[in-house]
């Protein structure tokens, strides 16, 4: 158990450079706290696997230290770094029994057989696995195959941290829902460190109690699920999280004011005034956006597309050139193709040159 | 042009892959292929492209019997769930390969190339080779090569599943428009719910190679006629409860009564399913009508706005989404409401005897 540091690291696959594009993980400071729950968030190529195998120690950065409390194990191998790791396939003994892969790395730790089977039993009554233990692993479905290799990362309780890479990915939907809530469940039974890496939104926010959001090998933001979708500090995280993501709109800003192809909208906060040559936008949810009868208080849009996804229904507007997307849950009254677009200033944040920044209330 | 299955059956060794189905489906329309992994998806679509031959049944097109008409003579194209281009060609020739074998004529190529890149916005990528491009833009590109044949029937198979979340949410967004520009028979094969839901079409339910409904998404999503179909187009699954009707009484365990209102009164004693969705569960009464349950939770988990709270009732486990943010710990009890009106009931042949009150209360 511990808390781990990462301090000062940036990882180029190229060798040590001056040129910061060399980079695929840019200069960065972190550090998880002993029993967290971490996703690390983002698309292909934002260096999020990378940051993984730097902890995991199948790769030693360019730059900086990994601190395991106040140890330094930069160039400690994988193996005596006392992690566990679940990749997206299940890794497991198909020619065993659950029990022997569950009772597996105990044994090869050379645990008797008296101090295994008690936690072997309750690790698989936790993941659901106990009408399975003595049946080989070969006969079980993907999901249950999945279930192993966490009660494999699980069954030792002196790791320092459990990393998992992407684990749901080849699980089908509805079983998704099941991993999902018994990881978080045995997350907080355990209190081990977790560190979730994935692309998606909603496997990090219903996991983790931090996420960490990474782009083109930099950390945009590190917050609560709550943070990052009520304020995200730069547009690429309104665009990443959420479904679909943030509107994000140029505008023309004028104290608590903005033009929106010159139609105003008054914030509830006062901005500062930018530099001319600053790049300006407006930031707003799909959830935070209504629709009202054409001609009342709000942006003259047209409707271009209503989809009907059961719960709720998202409709794309436009307003010019700009397109905005509306999640509402009913539309029935409206007639035609026209509409007004109503924003909730209470939740309109503003964008300079990608980052958010901050208001002062009247 | 139509393409029909008349009870197809595909039998390898002593197992049904696909078991008596018949679906026809007209040009110019998506159709949709939705259930978990081995649910006959695949099959089905290799019996359609006569890549496979049914082991009973027949395949029709335009009205003419094509059952033992090998892929080769049949105007079919699919795309798989891996972008396979070639990568020592560029995206145009990538796109124009299927014409080259065809012969077509130089000019005609190039006509059809540009018109296929201009609509899955290609047009500026076709001198570069499919290493260049991101995920999202070589997945078009292997849409693109389907497209420019021209094809009657179009089969794609899980075409979104190794995509970025976000790039997903992109093509969903655009697939339909991509459909309804061209007159060819679509077919597409999911396990998402959720991505059936965002293309529309229709949508035909699969359950060990049975189709347990076919129709348009949405009223198959709001009227499932069985009970695996209402799983099936769930995500976030269908809380469900198996209750006895006796005597003016219907109960659960002998713990929880169900009042008999609304449509209720008229189901003679029997075994039911009843079945509502997550976010018709309630934290706080909605109406007079409203049932109390004590339930305890198992776990909960924040997405941005929402909260997923996954608890248990007497050993069922259900998921209540409820708006904002609310932590509850691991084993507290909690008071939690059901609303009549929203309930599905089924049968206890799992048939559909009540829909919820209101199209808004699906």
């Amino acid at each position: 158990m511990a808390n781990i540091t990462l301090k000062d690291i940036a990882h180029s696959y190229t060798g040590a450079s001056d040129n910061p594009d060399d980079y695929a993980l840019q200069k960065l400071n972190l550090t998880w706290r002993d029993g967290g729950a971490y996703a690390l968030l983002g698309p292909s190529g934002c260096g999020k696997t990378t940051l993984l195998n730097i902890i995991s120690g199948l790769l030693i950065p360019t730059k900086g230290q990994v601190l395991f409390n106040d140890d330094d194990i930069t160039r400690l191998p994988t193996e005596q770094r006392n992690i566990a790791q679940i990749f997206q396939f299940p890794v497991i003994y198909d020619t065993m029994t659950v029990f022997q892969n569950l009772a597996f790395p105990l044994k090869n730790r050379g645990r008797t057989q008296a101090e295994i089977e008690p936690r072997v039993i309750e690790l698989a009554k936790m993941l659901g696995l106990e009408k399975d233990l003595y049946t080989k692993a070969q006969h079980l479905t993907a999901d249950a195959k999945q279930k192993i290799s966490l009660g494999r990362g699980l069954i030792r309780q002196s790791v320092n941290a459990i990393l998992f890479d992407e684990p749901l990915t080849v699980i089908d939907p509805q079983l998704k829902w099941e991993l999902r809530s018994q990881l978080k469940y045995l997350h907080k039974q355990f209190g081990f460190t977790m560190i979730y890496v994935t692309h998606d939104q909603t496997e990090a926010l219903t996991f983790a109690d931090e996420v960490i959001v990474m782009y083109e090998g930099q950390i945009v933001q590190v917050g609560t699920p709550e943070a990052l979708f009520q304020r995200p500090e730069h547009t690429f995280v309104g665009y990443f999280i959420g479904s679909p993501g943030m509107n994000i709109v140029p505008c023309v800003l004028q104290g608590n004011k903005v033009l929106i192809e010159g139609h105003e909208i008054t914030l509830d906060c006062h901005y500062p005034e930018q530099a001319a040559s600053a790049k300006i936008e407006v930031g707003v949810r799909p959830e935070y956006l209504s629709l009202a009868q054409p001609d009342k208080k709000g942006l003259p849009v047209k409707i271009i597309k209503v989809d009907d996804v059961g719960r709720h229904k998202i409709v794309r507007v436009a307003l010019n050139d700009h397109l905005f997307h509306v999640v509402i849950s009913e539309i029935s009254a409206m007639t035609g193709d026209e509409a007004s677009l109503v924003f909730d200033t209470a939740h309109t944040n503003i964008y300079v040159n990608d980052h958010l920044i901050a208001g002062e209330k009247p | 042009m139509q393409l029909e299955l008349r009870n197809v059956c595909k039998k390898v060794g002593s197992e049904f892959h696909i078991s008596d189905v018949s679906l026809t489906f007209e040009s110019g329309t998506l159709n949709i292929l939705l259930g978990p992994t081995l649910s006959g998806k695949t099959s089905l679509m290799r019996l359609m492209a006569g890549l496979d031959k049914p082991s009973s049944g027949t395949v029709h097109f335009s009205g003419q019997d094509v059952t033992g008409v090998p892929v080769q003579k049949r105007n079919a194209a699919m795309v798989y769930q891996q972008f396979i281009n070639y990568p020592n060609l560029t995206v145009f020739e990538n796109i124009a390969s299927p014409l080259r074998i065809a012969r077509v004529a130089a000019p005609e190529i190039k006509k059809r190339v540009a018109k296929v890149a201009e609509l899955l916005k290609l047009k500026n990528m076709l001198k570069r080779s499919p290493q260049e491009l991101s995920g999202g833009q070589q997945q078009r590109t292997a849409l693109a090569r389907a497209l420019v044949k021209e094809a009657d029937l179009v089969l794609l198979d899980e075409p979104l599943a190794n995509l970025d979340y976000k790039l997903r949410e992109e093509l969903r967004e655009e697939l339909p428009r991509i459909f309804s520009e061209t007159g060819s028979i679509f077919v597409y094969a999911t396990t998402e719910p959720s991505e059936a839901l965002l293309l529309g079409g229709n949508t035909a339910s699969l359950h060990q190679g049975k189709v347990t409904q076919f129709g348009p998404t949405i009223g198959v999503f709001s009227r499932p006629q069985n009970l695996i179909t209402a799983k099936t187009l769930s995500d976030p699954p269908l809380n469900t409860l198996p209750v006895t009707k006796l005597n003016n009484k219907m109960m659960f365990k002998s713990q929880v009564e169900i009042p008999i209102l609304g449509r209720l009164p008229h189901l003679p004693d029997d075994d039911y399913t009843i079945a509502f969705r997550p976010h018709h569960l309630y934290l706080s009464p909605t109406s007079d009508q409203a049932i109390a349950v004590k339930a305890k939770v198992v776990v909960t988990e924040i997405t941005g706005s929402e909260s997923y709270v996954h608890i248990d009732i007497a050993g069922i486990r259900w998921v209540l989404l409820a708006p904002g943010i609310h932590n509850f710990d691991v084993h507290e009890t909690i008071d939690i409401f059901m609303d009549p009106s929203k309930f599905y009931v089924f049968d206890s042949n799992d048939s559909l005897v009540v829909t919820p009150e209101t199209v808004a209360d699906v």
